[in-house]
């Protein structure tokens, strides 16, 4: 007798939606509306006047913005057909974004920033009527200042490159200060510290130096200190590296720096496996970000909002961005940007959300519950080390061997040489099975590779139901390569070409602008309805496209 | 379209012990020892990713066994262009072989083979423009150029992927091939004998975050510009050879000969393919630097294809006689091994030793570990 509730295959039989729908701009019927607006009445009329005559000239729009018209109905079921079309990090073990630091967001947090308090705060508000997000503010600061062992924090960068930005920002300010900007015009990191680093450093202006590793994998520290002169304005290092390998000898690599007269900036993006084990300032670095998009458990925004906290010592305090929120007879006050400050980096205070998100998840954990977070992270990511390295093909280079902190960065290179299939086409086939696999790990310093970091979120038998699809796939691509070649097989979409992302002439990243492109259309679009005029807005029904 | 070229008898020299297999004698010899030859096998290991992805596509070829056979039995329709008169082929069968798929219209072409095949496939060959992509099936005893696949299933996954709608890129690589005499007698000296243009396999999705250009082509186009920009009036560069300091001459507006070393004053070519002498008398003349890029997978700056810059000739140069040009990749491709300089004075190579500046693109170098062979067997 078979029983009516089958146990279920692993890896799972995933089946991916696919609607197959328009895209927004192509849904647009001329006239259609989603609200109709009830008209002024003639009281408010009467009082309030002309408004539109109100609005300064250059604010006031000759021709209407050309943005679909759709009822509110097809508007709702076209972006839930979208977001079926997902794999967000709340639907799959999303261990495969390494060194993004997929964290589970705890809905709590999302209630929490929910409140109209919050929702409704203006950045110009009287901080009188705000000191509750004003006290947010300055006890994350605080708590980041404990977390780090810095003296002085700013969460204004909303992102982690924007917190990277703010670090070399600060440190040329610094230099500039001492009247050192000339002399200094180097910087140097790792080639496989995150590449936002070198890319920060570039548009400050800085030459950028990078150092590979030895021949044990770790960072070369000859190398840098052949590198290292009174050229050198400062030392940017992600510190577990992408590899997941921590620099063991980090404390050196920051006094070297020292030594010619640099600063030490140090991308902490990759800390949710030291939280409460190690500090920025017991290295001795002068600055620090955090991304509380990764390591405190923020949502990532899909390119933003994220949020970082700037966390730097005495010394580089004044070079930090504002406004500034200081606490002054146990009331809250702002500051506008000091001398030395280097400005503002962000519309007022930042990314506010976050900051209250990641608020929440410290007091919630406390330091006794981070450290525990930290050490789950290690464990979690030893045993995924484990897991992955007794499949057939997989490899971990580098520092081989040696443990890794919270993720890994793998190779597929001996599958590669013994089927033909890519990591690139392993991670498209991991999708068949419901599977986030990142591919883009640039520069290619690790041949075939794939990045994992199950983060202390992830149960035993989620990083198993993980793994037992990539062997699953590794087996594939050995038994039956054309299914993995031409994967994916139950997804949205098949294969996309990209090459249209890598040309400027044919991009096109609003509708207007593939307008534009492919068929020639003016800039502006073409004419559409014509702006109904005052006179008869006021008189009749106004509608508002949807 | 697709093109193979098999040499029937490279690799018989390995397994016999032989260092290599060029000529007919060691070839014979090796027969004696029992060797077979195994790189139609390795052919057929890569055609048949190609058959898998591309049923019954067209491949040119040569007859036999340097080509067509391992066509017809992966399954696949070969186009026979070329079929060598003697037996065993020799490696003017190699170089018509090759050249008669190019003229018949293959966009790439698959060689098995080691270095001394592709070396003889470069000489089939007509200069760019016009010529085609060229992707070793690794089958030979040396193989010291960066022009082959890791291995016969990911070159016919390179070339399936060819054959796609998606473009793939290509890069200029060394072709390098020693004396296997030579070689015989325990001394290492590969000569550079031309470039090719090989595909190359990147990620799908290029970091946006990353500042370094999308494609190999653009990143030696940035390194060759951040050279040139430290350039001063007054110093003789010597240009040495590879794809890099192709475009650095290409950058400054002068002509290079592909293999030589080229002396460029002011923007100007002063004396093109010297020689050791005449290299010696322009350094005499004023200061020097000697522009040198990563020849070939083995990683050396010096003593592999550019001889001509000699232990003398370095040394002639003062306290910092290297500007050193290479795209960020060519450093990633060696793994961690460090760069090599071998220009037999032992006490030279062991000053060079230690770190080197390695202009990588637009304001960007990096400093890389570099050994002598003595210590760091290759």
């Amino acid at each position: 007798m078979s029983l009516p509730v089958a146990p279920k295959p692993s890896p799972r039989r995933f089946q991916q939606a696919s609607w197959d729908e328009p895209i927004v701009f192509e849904l647009s019927t001329p006239g259609e509306r989603g609200v109709l607006v009830t008209p002024v009445e003639p009281v408010v009329r009467e009082a309030v006047g002309d408004v539109v005559a109100a609005l300064p000239e250059g604010m006031r729009r000759t021709t209407p913005p050309a943005l679909p018209e759709i009822a509110q109905m097809r508007v709702l079921k076209h972006y839930l057909r979208l977001s079926q079309e997902n794999l967000g990090s709340d639907l799959n073990v999303d261990i495969g974004q390494g060194t993004c630091t997929i964290k589970y967001s705890p809905k709590i947090n999302d209630q929490l920033i929910e409140v109209p308090q919050l929702r409704a705060l203006h950045p110009a508000q009287d901080p009188a009527d705000t000191q509750g997000a004003l006290e947010a503010i300055w006890r994350l600061e605080r708590l980041m200042a404990e977390i780090s062992g810095m003296d002085a924090v700013s969460l204004a960068s909303p992102g982690g490159s924007a917190g990277i930005w703010t670090n070399i920002a600060m440190i040329r300010a610094y230099h500039a200060s001492r009247g050192e900007a000339e002399q200094r015009d180097e910087v140097i990191t790792t080639i496989f510290s995150h590449p936002s680093n070198a890319a920060a450093a570039k548009v400050a202006g800085y030459k950028v130096i990078t150092i590979y590793p030895d021949a044990d994998g770790y960072p070369d520290l000859a190398a840098l200190q052949a590198a290292l002169s009174e050229r050198t304005a400062a030392i940017m290092v992600t510190n577990p590296e992408d590899t997941g390998i921590y620099n063991p000898a980090i404390k050196e690599w920051v006094d070297a720096a020292h030594a010619v007269g640099a600063l030490a900036s140090y991308d902490q993006a990759n800390a949710a496996g030291i939280l409460g084990i190690t500090r920025a300032r017991d290295a001795g670095f002068d600055v620090c970000q955090f991304n509380l998009h990764k390591t405190f458990s923020a949502p990532h925004g899909s390119g933003g909002p994220g949020a970082a906290a700037n966390a730097v010592s005495a010394a580089l305090a004044p070079f930090l961005p504002g406004p500034r929120v200081e606490r002054v007879d146990g009331r809250f006050v702002v500051r506008e940007p000091g001398e030395l400050s280097i400005g503002h980096v962000a519309p007022a205070h930042g990314v506010i959300l976050h900051v209250v998100r990641a608020y929440a998840w410290i007091m919630a954990l406390g330091a006794e519950g981070m450290l525990e977070a930290s050490r789950i992270a290690v464990l979690n990511n030893n045993y995924l080390l484990k897991k992955v390295l007794e499949i057939p093909g997989a490899s971990a280079p580098y520092a081989t061997g040696r443990r890794r902190i919270e993720q890994v960065r793998y190779s597929w290179q001996e599958l590669f040489e013994e089927t033909g299939i890519s990591s690139e086409e392993i991670g498209i086939r991991m999708a068949d099975y419901g599977f986030h696999y990142w591919t883009s790990h640039h520069p290619y310093v690790v041949p075939q590779p794939f990045t994992l970091e199950p983060t202390e979120c992830y149960s035993k038998a989620e990083i198993d139901e993980y793994v037992a699809a990539l062997a699953q796939v590794a087996q594939e691509a050995r038994e039956n390569p054309e299914l993995v070649r031409t994967a994916p097989h139950n997804q949205t979409v098949h294969h996309t070409h990209h090459d249209d992302l890598d040309d400027p002439e044919r991009w096109a990243i609003t509708w207007r602008a593939y307008r534009r492109k492919y068929f020639g259309e003016a800039p502006d679009g073409p004419a559409r309805s014509a702006l109904p005029d005052a006179e008869a807005a006021l008189a009749e029904p106004v509608a508002v496209g949807a | 379209m697709i093109g193979l070229v098999v040499n029937p008898v490279a690799g018989v020299g390995g397994p016999a012990g032989l260092a290599g297999s060029d000529g007919a004698a060691v070839q014979a010899r090796a027969a004696e020892h029992g060797s077979v030859p195994r790189a139609g096998g390795r052919a057929v290991q890569a055609l048949a990713i190609i058959a898998r992805a591309h049923p019954g596509v067209r491949i040119l070829t040569a007859a036999g066994a340097m080509g067509a056979a391992a066509v017809a039995e992966a399954g696949l329709e070969p186009v026979v262009v070329f079929t060598p008169v003697g037996d065993p082929t020799s490696p003017e069968d190699t170089a018509a072989a090759v050249a008669a798929v190019a003229a018949a219209g293959a966009t790439l072409v698959l060689v098995a083979g080691g270095d001394g095949t592709l070396r003889d496939a470069v000489r089939g060959l007509t200069p760019p423009p016009g010529r085609p992509a060229v992707l070793g099936i690794p089958a030979g005893v040396k193989m010291y150029s960066p022009v082959f696949a890791v291995s016969p299933v990911a070159a016919g996954s390179l070339a399936a992927d060819w054959l796609g709608p998606d473009p793939v890129p290509t890069a200029e690589r060394e072709v390098l091939d020693v004396d296997e005499a030579a070689l015989r007698r325990a001394r290492v000296e590969p000569v550079l004998y031309g470039t090719l243009r090989v595909p190359q396999r990147l990620g799908r999705t290029q970091a946006r975050k990353a500042p370094t250009p999308a494609t190999e082509e653009a990143a030696v186009a940035s390194a060759a510009r951040a050279a040139v920009a430290v350039m001063r009036p007054g110093v003789r560069y010597l240009l040495g050879p590879g794809g890099t300091t192709a475009r650095i001459a290409a950058e400054l507006g002068v002509a290079k000969t592909p293999l030589g070393v080229d002396v460029v004053l002011d923007g100007a070519v002063i004396a093109a393919a010297a020689d050791e002498r005449r290299l010696l008398d322009e350094v005499a003349a004023g200061p020097a630097q000697a522009v040198v890029t990563v020849i070939g997978g083995q990683g050396f700056l010096l003593g592999r294809g550019n001889q001509q810059l000699s232990a003398r000739v370095i040394r002639a140069m003062g306290s910092d006689p290297l500007l050193v040009v290479a795209p960020e990749q060519k450093l990633v491709d060696l793994a961690g091994r460090p760069l090599l300089v071998d220009t037999g004075d032992a006490e030279l190579d062991a000053a060079l030793a230690g770190h080197v500046r390695v202009i990588t693109g637009a304001a960007a170098t990096a400093f890389y570990a570099v050994s002598a062979p003595e210590t760091t067997p290759v």
